[in-house]
This record gives C-alpha cells, structure tokens and sequence, in this order.
C-alpha cells in the first residue's frame, strides 16, 4: 500500500483539496501535489505499461527523468501525450489517463509479449523482419503500426495558444537550486544582467529534502534569504517552471516557461518558449540519481532512493509500509532515515559494499536501521507490486541466503551529473573514478564567439554533491572554488550488476532502459554480436531512446557495455547528448505561427478587388495571386477556359504587380547588365524593352524577364515573380563581392508599383477610353515602352506580351493601384473586358511556346536546351555561366532539347510524363528519353498540348512517341513545333 | 546559431539576420579558363576543421556583404570584415594567430 502520511509534506496545502480522475476513477489530493505524488496517495503504483513487453510499471523517479510514469493528459482540444506525472501540477478537475494498454492498465493482452520475452532480444526486428521480403508490407509492418507509440496523439485543433519571447543577459543560470541560486547572486552582485530559470514549480533543489544545511544555515532560511535578496535586484530576472532546454552556438539558449499548464484556460498562453542570447551559460543543473540493475528492478514499487525521499518529505507520501534500501553510496542513508523519521519501516539497509562507515551509516545504526553491507538483491519478488526482495551476496552469483517481506524497494546506484547543457554544443566529459560519473572537463568547454567558455557547470552538475560545499562569491566562471572530494565519506563502489556474478536468468530481469524494455541481456548480447561503439550499441538496443533520452539508463548501460568489451567505462565513452533536455511541446516550437499568421503574406494593391471579384487565389512565394476568378456555377477549369476565350477573343486583365522590378543605375550600369544577362542589354536605346535570360555561373538557367532602358544610365529589369528578392540578391553580390570598383546602383522596387496587364484584340481601345496618352501602333510599337498618364493616373506603359496577344503592361506607382484597375474593369466593359488569373496566363503561355522559369527549367537546364540560343550574345567576351555552358557535358548534341507535343487522341498528357524508350535501367525501370515540362488543355484549339525536353528533339519533328501515365499505360503524342498558336506573331504586332 | 558582427552596421548581428554565402576569398575563372581552373573555381571548396573565411550577407540588416573569418570546430570568431578586399586584411591575420599560434595564411 502506498498512502497519504497524517503529518508533513512540506510543499502540499492539506486545506486546498484537488480533485481529479486517472482512467475515469475520481481520486483527490492536495494543491502542491505533483500527480505521480498524489496518485500514490490513493494507492495507485501501477501508472503505465512498458514499450516492448506491456510489462506493469510504476513510477520510480520524483522528476524530469520518470520514465514510465507518462500520461495521457486532458480531453478533446487539450488532450496531450506522454506527459510525464511527476513534473505535472495537480490541479482541481485535472484527467489523465495510462497509456500503452489494452484493454485495461490491470488486463493488457500486449503483456503476453512478456512471457514471449526469448523471443524478442535487441535487435529483434532487424533479425526477424527481413524474409520473406514480401511479408514486411503484408504482416509484420500492419502488426508493428498497430502496437507501436505510446500515447495517443490529439486529433483536434489545439485550444491553447503559446507565446515566444526574446531576451538577453551576461548570465543565464540553468536550475534554481542551491548551487544555481548561489551563482546568481554572485554574478548578480557583479552587476551582471542575470536570468535563472527552474524548471520545476520551487526554488531550492533538493537540499531542503535532505535537510542540508548551507553557509552555516538551514537550507531552506538560506534560500528564503537569498531569493529575497535576488528578487529586490534591477538585473535579476527569476522565472519558476522553466526548462532550459537546449544551449546552441554563441549562447544562444531555448527555454520552454510552462505557465498555464496547471492552470487550463485560464486566458493564459499554455507555454512560452524563451529564445535567449546569454553571455555566459551556468549550468546548476544537478545530477541524476542512478537504478541499480537486479532481477526484478522494474516492478512497480521498486523507486529510487531519492524519490522515496521526495514523496515522503515533499508531499507527505508514503510508497509503502516496509521500504528495503539497497544502495552502493551513503546518500541512500538519508532514505532510510526519512522513512524511520516519518514513523515507517525499514527492515534492512543492503549495502553492496563491504563497509559503510560514514556519518549517513552511523545515524541509521544508531536509528535501529539493520545495515548488511555486502549484501544484494537476488531479486525482487512480486507482480505488479513488490511483496519481498531475496537477498544474496554481492560477491557471489545470486544464491538466496534469506528473503525480506517489504512493499518498496528504494535503490541508489550513485549519481549522475546533468551535463547535457555543457555538452549541447560540443563539451566534453570526463570519467571521474571516485564519483563514478562523468563529470564536465573544464579543458575542453564548449566555445563562445569570444573564444571564452560558453558554458559553467557548478554544483552537482560539476561533481560537487554536497550544499554545504557552495562558497559565497562562488559559481560565477570558477570551477576552482569548490573541492570536488568535498564529501569523501559518500564515497560510492560502482555496482553496475547485482549480484555481480548473476547468471542469464537473473541479467534477463535487470532493466536498464524501463521504457524501452532494454535488459542488462540485451546489451551483453549487443556485444556478442559485435557492436563495440556505444553509438551503435545505442541503436541497436534501443538503450536511451525513448522519451526520456536515457536519463537513468545510459551510465549503466555502457557500463554493463563496457564490462561484456573488457574495457574501461571511458574507453567506451557515452553518447551524444542532444537538445531538448526534456521535450518540448510543438505548440510552443510553433509559438504564434499558426492559423492566419503562419507566415507572412503579400498582397498586390488590388488584394482586395480581386477577393470581392470571387478570386480563388494561389500562393506564389509568399504572394497570393488570382488562379482564376470562377463565376456562379463555373469550375476552376470552366473559368480558365473562359478567361482564356475572352483574354484572345476580347481583353482580358490581369494583376501583374507580383512582377519582379528591379532599378540598375550608374555609369556602369549597362556593363554590369551585360554580364548578368546572356544577352546584350548596353545597346538597348532608351525607349525599348528587350527580353533577357540570366544564368549561374554554371551556365543554367536561372531567371528571365523583360529589361526596359528608362535613361542613358538606367534599366528596369523585371525578373519573375518568386525571383525578385533572388536576383537583387545576386546583383548585390557580384557588385559588392567581385566587381566593387563599378559604379551601379540597385534597388527592388517590386513594391513600389502595381502592375495590370491589359491583353487582348479590344486592349488598346481600352486603353484610349481611359484617355491622356497616345498607344498607337506609332507611338508605341511593340518592345516599346512610354511614360505618360492614363485617365488621370501617372503611369509607364510596356507594349509586351506574354499571350502573343496585342499587349499593354501598365505600371502605375501602388497608392494608385487599386482605383487604377478599378478604372480598367469599368472603361473596359462595353469591349467585354474581364480579369483572369494565373492559369489562364499559362495556358496562353504555353500555347505561344514561352517558357516559363521552374517549369521548363529545373536548375539543371541552360538556355540551349529550350531553343533560346537567339537570347545569347555569341559576341561578348564574358557573362556569367558563359564558361559553364562550354562544359563537355552542356555543350553535347544528345541534350535533351525543347519541343512541343500534340496526343495523337487530344488528351492531356499528365505532369511529369516522361517518353519511354526501349530497355530498362540497372533498377529494372523503363529507359527515358524525355519529359513533360509543361501540359495543358488548351482551349483555343480544344486538345491537349505539351512541352517538353526530348532527345535531339529539334531534329525530330513529326515522330510519334509514347509517355507513360499514371495509371500505367502510355498515350501517344506527335512531336511538332512548340508555338501552338500564332507562329508568326501577327496578333501582338498590331 | 551565430552571431557575427556586421562590420557595416557595427551591430552583433544574429544568424536569422544574415543569409551564408560560402567560402570567401575565391577568384573567378571565366571563359578561357581551363577545365581544371574552373573546376576548382566552381567546385572544390576548402572544408576545414579550423580556422576558415566565409561570406556572409546582412541580408534583413543593411544589406552589405562581409567576410568572416571563424574556427569551424569551435565556431570561434576571429573578426568580421568588409568584402571589398582580396585576401584576409593584416588585422584578422594577427587576431588568428594570436588564437592559433600555429596557423598560417594560405593553409
């Protein structure tokens, strides 16, 4: 029986009861309860199933690295998974259920994995799943999914919301204990910026469970008077319930601030992730308290010493009448004392060394705690509670010299330094032998951009046990300070098997990893099979890879590793610590980008016309454009059709505006442009528009876009709509990083101006109703630009197109953009002017043949691929990618190069067809010839029509060849000329 | 996550402000080179475990390009610097050195 004791606790409020339900049984305790404490309250050990086996699993730590204590947490909207129930505030209506069981936590059916224990060693699935090949989609995959995960994951939206914040601080201190508080005030009273962060929902650590005693004072009137001090102090910032969770480069830190999590719809953002720049990282993170591996160790009621501590001193928990302590330290004295001072029973103290003599030792003899040093556990008995442990020698191969009735067994395999934030970002560790730890090595700290150490462990985390160790002025960048023998009476005798000579069915009961199920058997196996790399050991087993990434596990799994190696526990190393300390959340990783706010969007000038015009927009880059504007009734197809009818057969408008603009000026302006460009832009005559293609210096095709010379020194260059901040970007680049004596000037003024497009035969009528400026054939032929007004508005036509219909682009500056395409629907209605969207331009595209950037190019194509070799200037000495596109490679014959594709039956050969030829490749795939690039219904000559990239295409005009389809079959398709419509451009030349 | 310091702004700038821009230093082979000149110009990029010259843009700041020269393995900085310029100025010479006694320009 686990139960509340009548007197203590000295962190509940006996007058604040909670009530709350585990698998729907309603069960109370007390405000200052974690859940883990108040379900032992109601008797309640068994809290989980294991992983592998669904063995029955009680809880067995206080804190952060309980690994089978996880819980389903909430309902519906705030339901969350695999919640630890040792860090969770209880709180009035709290509901968790256990995970990993079916039907019920009593009667699990998985459980029969565990009597199928032989059958399931490390690295069972890779042995087992291999053959017959065709087995792994039909059985076993189906099989694994439906037993795999713990919790459950939530299936609604989210009710919670989360926040992230910024700060900045010279000292960040990691843990709000004694040493961690300690350090604080020393940088504090230095005049340092200081941030601590706790991550639990108290300051002080352990050491007032342990009743240590610091500088002199009672712990816990020492941390009163500190916190006191600290809290009066400008530069200090204290913040409760928070994990400092990863250390990136150059102090770079995350930390997750749980702040409603207790407190459920409160209007509080659940979580707020911290996103800190310290100076300096100190690391008060304390240590671990390490199992022993004996038969039997995972059988709930058996916990770590110091956690049964913590349930009987912190919230006045007792995990049971009779506690048998079996240590290899003094510290799992303090235990056995706790539990005699709160009135419960002892019946031994198995002490695997073969002396203990320490103060803790004398206290408890002197209590009338029976101590048998040399002594282990053979094993424990019990199902799923603990009903006696078999006692044997430590030295022996487990013979059972007497068995002890107890219901809890408390264990402490010495302690282990939390050293994960010094290692985050590349500290290193060392083995220190009289702790039997890794303790952080001071000579190689990870680095700061100063070249400084970026992170300090101080305290426990260093190897210091002891609170009484900590020294005024202490803490800050010193390691020097305090001892680290400061305590050599708790000195401990690794014990890493109990008993040391225990035979396989004993080592095939010693867990190590509770969550994962790995055994003490299951690494030595490892070993016989060959894996000497901790790393791959690791992965193989599975040791410490479950949601508490090893916490408990790994220091004696690589010791037992390094035992069945015949080396050193150093020789062996440990793995790689990585962040986050403990999870964090995904809400908290997302903070406020969700919904709406996911990411930022841009909108033209005419957003909101185009959204009351029944627009189905797009997202281009971070634009959102009109796909096509479907009227009543309409399909999307419908309506592209429609626009593409009425763009040729009337006029059509379009919102241009996302174009890239970019302004180039300066006395070497056309110079710069003509190494940017494959083609010559120096010699365009101020008036005149030209169209260009930029490559990298690879040779492949990179951007394209009309370039417009407004003045002797300066060029429009527009580039495609996801390009511009690209190419400004490559512009900056080449002028500031290669060519900085020339003088050009670039600015991105793709913001700057809307654009409209007005295209079709009825466009420069259009055009003279709005009136102020004369865009005749004359005055302003194609390629031509002209600066002037229309109906009132400041305006810069450019006569091109990209429809082959007559075409006018109409930039206007963006104040004036909405009522300027307000202005064009109205004077363009009696000529049956309508907009069109995105597909609509390009389908008219892909019928005039005009490529289109991330269709017909894929960052491995160069302009002499897709016919544009009119568009490079065989006479320039230079331009970038020139030198790239002489490659052997790029310049051979049997390129695949740009045609067009008309299906011998009309159809619409679907994306990504590639044309088949005979043969297959080494992977038993049919050989290729080609690819779509481009394909489309067109509706003005109602039939399918592609482009694509074919083997010596050009030369092959007229052949039929075949493209596979999704559905496996083939459609047959002419290889012909890929304008489709209005070869010789008569239609926009007018 | 770095912090570099823009020696345009003179501001401690952090990494989500700057966008990389590779190995610094690197002279361009156009046409006329060889095969192997513009090979090692377009591909063999130095990858050292130690001291390295970057490019790195302000790209949400000012907007300049500047070099960087840090150590890979210890992400220790050893100095920002202007991009106009053709090999690691005197002033970053000696700041390495003085970190890493026993390296040498040009390794």
């Amino acid at each position: 029986m686990s139960t509340r004791l009548s007197t203590g606790g000295r962190l509940i409020d006996r007058t604040a009861p909670q009530g709350f339900t585990f698998n729907g049984r309603p069960m109370r305790g007390y405000k200052g309860d974690t859940l883990a404490a108040a379900l032992l309250a109601n008797d309640q050990m068994l809290m989980g199933r294991s992983f592998k086996y669904h063995r029955p699993r009680g809880v067995v730590a206080s804190g952060v690295e309980e690994p089978n204590a996880l819980m389903n947490l909430g309902t519906g909207a705030r339901l969350e998974p695999n919640q630890r129930a040792t860090t969770t505030e209880l709180f009035d209506g709290l509901i968790a259920a256990s995970q990993n069981h079916w039907p019920s936590l009593d009667f699990d059916i998985g459980f029969l994995n565990n009597h199928a224990a032989r059958l399931l060693p490390a690295g069972f699935y890779y042995k087992t799943f291999i053959h017959p090949r065709a087995f792994w989609k039909h059985v076993f995959e189906p099989i694994i999914r439906q037993s795999a995960g713990l919790g459950k994951a939530p299936t609604e939206l989210d009710a919670d919301r989360y926040e992230q914040a910024y700060a900045f601080c010279d000292v960040l201190v990691a843990g709000g204990g004694i040493a961690g508080l300690n350090a604080a005030l020393s940088a504090a009273t230095a005049g340092q910026r200081v941030i601590l962060m706790e991550q639990s929902a108290h300051w002080g650590g352990r050491a007032p469970v342990d009743g240590a005693t610091v500088q002199g004072q009672a712990a816990e009137s020492w941390i009163a008077a500190t916190l006191a001090t600290l809290a009066a102090m400008p530069n200090v910032t204290l913040r409760l319930r928070t994990t400092v969770a990863g250390v990136y480069d150059h102090g770079y830190v995350l930390a997750d601030e749980r702040i409603a999590d207790h407190t459920p719809g409160d209007g509080r953002p659940r979580q707020r992730l911290w996103r800190l720049r310290c100076g300096q990282i100190i690391a008060a993170t304390g240590a671990i308290e390490r199992p022993l591996a004996f038969a039997g160790n995972d059988i709930p009621g058996v916990m770590l010493a110091s956690a049964v501590r913590d349930y009987v001193v912190n919230w006045a928990v007792s995990p049971g009448d009779r506690t048998v302590v079996v240590t290899n330290n003094d510290d799992a004295y303090l235990t056995a004392i706790a539990l005699k001072e709160a009135g419960l029973e002892v019946p031994a103290i198995l002490d695997a060394r073969a002396t203990a003599t320490g103060d803790l030792p004398s206290r408890a003899r002197a209590m009338g705690i029976r101590v048998e040093t040399g002594k282990a556990i053979a094993k424990v008995k019990g199902g799923k509670r603990v009903t006696g442990v078999s006692v044997c020698v430590q030295a022996g191969e487990g013979a059972v010299l007497h068995d002890i009735a107890c219901d809890a067994v408390a264990m402490s395999g010495g302690w282990s330094p939390v050293v994960h934030l010094y290692s985050h970002c590349g500290g290193k560790v060392v083995w220190n032998d009289a702790l039997a730890a890794f303790v952080p090595d001071t000579a190689r700290p990870p680095i700061n951009h100063d070249g400084r150490p970026m992170v300090v462990c101080v305290g426990a985390a260093a190897g210091h046990f002891a609170a009484d160790a900590v020294s005024p002025g202490g803490g800050v960048g010193t390691d020097g300070a305090i001892s680290r023998d400061a305590n050599p009476a708790q000195a401990i005798q690794p014990v890493w098997v109990m008993p040391q000579g225990a035979g396989i069915k004993l080592r095939s009961k010693m867990w190590l990893d509770y969550q994962n199920d790995v055994k003490v058997s299951d690494v030595q196996l490892a070993a016989r099979e060959g894996y000497e790399s901790v790393e791959h050991t690791k992965r193989y087993t599975t040791l410490g890879m479950a949601t508490d990434q090893g916490k408990l596990s790994n220091i004696n799994g690589l010791a037992v590793l390094a035992a069945a190696l015949d080396v050193t526990i150093p020789q062996v190393g440990t793995t790689t610590f990585r962040p986050p300390y403990t999870p964090v959340t995904l809400g908290a990783l997302a903070g406020e980008a969700r919904g709406e706010i996911f990411q930022p969007l841009r909108r033209t000038p005419m957003h909101e016309i185009h959204e009351k015009a029944g627009a189905y927009f797009e997202p281009v880059g971070l634009w959102r454009r009109p796909y096509c504007f479907a009227q009543q009734g309409e399909s999307h197809a419908d309506a592209v059709a429609r626009e593409v009818n009425n763009t040729r057969q009337a006029v059509g408008l379009l919102d241009a505006s996302t174009l890239g603009k970019i302004v180039v000026k300066g006395p070497d302006a056309g110079r710069f442009l003509d190494m940017l460009y494959t083609g010559v832009m120096s010699t365009l005559p101020v008036g005149k528009c030209r169209y260009g293609l930029m490559c990298n210096e690879q040779g492949f095709l990179s951007d394209d876009g009309v370039v417009a010379r407004l003045s002797e020194d300066t060029w429009l260059c527009h580039t495609t709509s996801g390009g511009a901040d690209r190419i400004h970007g490559w512009m900056e680049d080449w002028l500031q990083c290669e060519w900085w004596d020339w003088q050009v000037y670039t600015a991105n003024l793709t913001e700057q101006y809307a654009q409209i497009a007005v295209v079709g035969p009825n466009a420069r009528k259009l055009l003279q109703d709005l009136g102020g400026m004369d865009v005749s054939r004359e005055a302003l032929p194609f390629m031509g630009w002209a600066e002037g007004s229309l109906a009132g508005f400041p305006v810069r036509v450019y006569r091109i197109s990209f429809s082959g219909e007559l075409s006018y682009e109409i930039a206007v500056p963006a104040s004036h953009g909405a009522a300027f395409w307000a202005a064009c629907v109205t004077a363009g209605k009696p000529y049956g002017a309508m907009p069109y969207g995105t597909e609509a331009l390009h389908v008219m595209r892909a019928e005039k043949g005009f490529i289109m950037i991330g269709d017909e190019t894929d960052g491995t194509v160069i302009p002499q691929d897709l016919g544009l070799g009119w568009a490079i200037s065989k006479k320039k000495a230079d331009y970038l990618g020139k030198r790239g596109q002489e490659r052997t490679y790029l310049a051979n014959p049997d390129r695949w190069t740009l045609v067009g594709f008309e299906t011998l039956d009309g159809s619409v050969i679907p994306d990504g067809a590639y044309v088949i030829t005979d043969g297959t490749n080494a992977n038993g795939q049919r050989n290729t010839q080609g690819r779509v690039t481009s394909t489309y219904h067109s509706p003005t000559l109602n039939r399918g029509i592609a482009m694509g990239l074919l083997l010596h295409g050009t030369k092959r005009l007229g052949e039929v060849v075949q493209f596979n389809t999704v559905s496996g079959g083939t459609v047959s398709a002419k290889v012909v000329d890929p304008v489709f419509v209005d070869k010789d451009g008569v239609k926009q030349n007018v | 996550m770095l912090t570099l310091e823009c020696p345009y702004c003179g501001i401690m700038a952090d990494e989500t402000e700057l966008s990389p821009g590779y190995e610094a230093h690197l002279k361009r082979y156009g046409p006329g080179s060889t095969d192997a000149e513009f090979e090692a110009y377009m591909f063999a990029r130095k990858n050292p475990k130690g001291v390295h010259f970057e490019r790195w843009r302000h790209a949400y700041g000012c907007g300049k390009w500047f070099l960087a020269a840090r150590c890979t393995a210890t992400l220790e900085v050893f100095g920002t610097y202007p991009a106009q310029t053709s090999g690691p100025p005197p002033h970053i010479i000696a700041a390495i050195k003085a970190r890493r006694p026993g390296w040498e320009a040009g390794q």
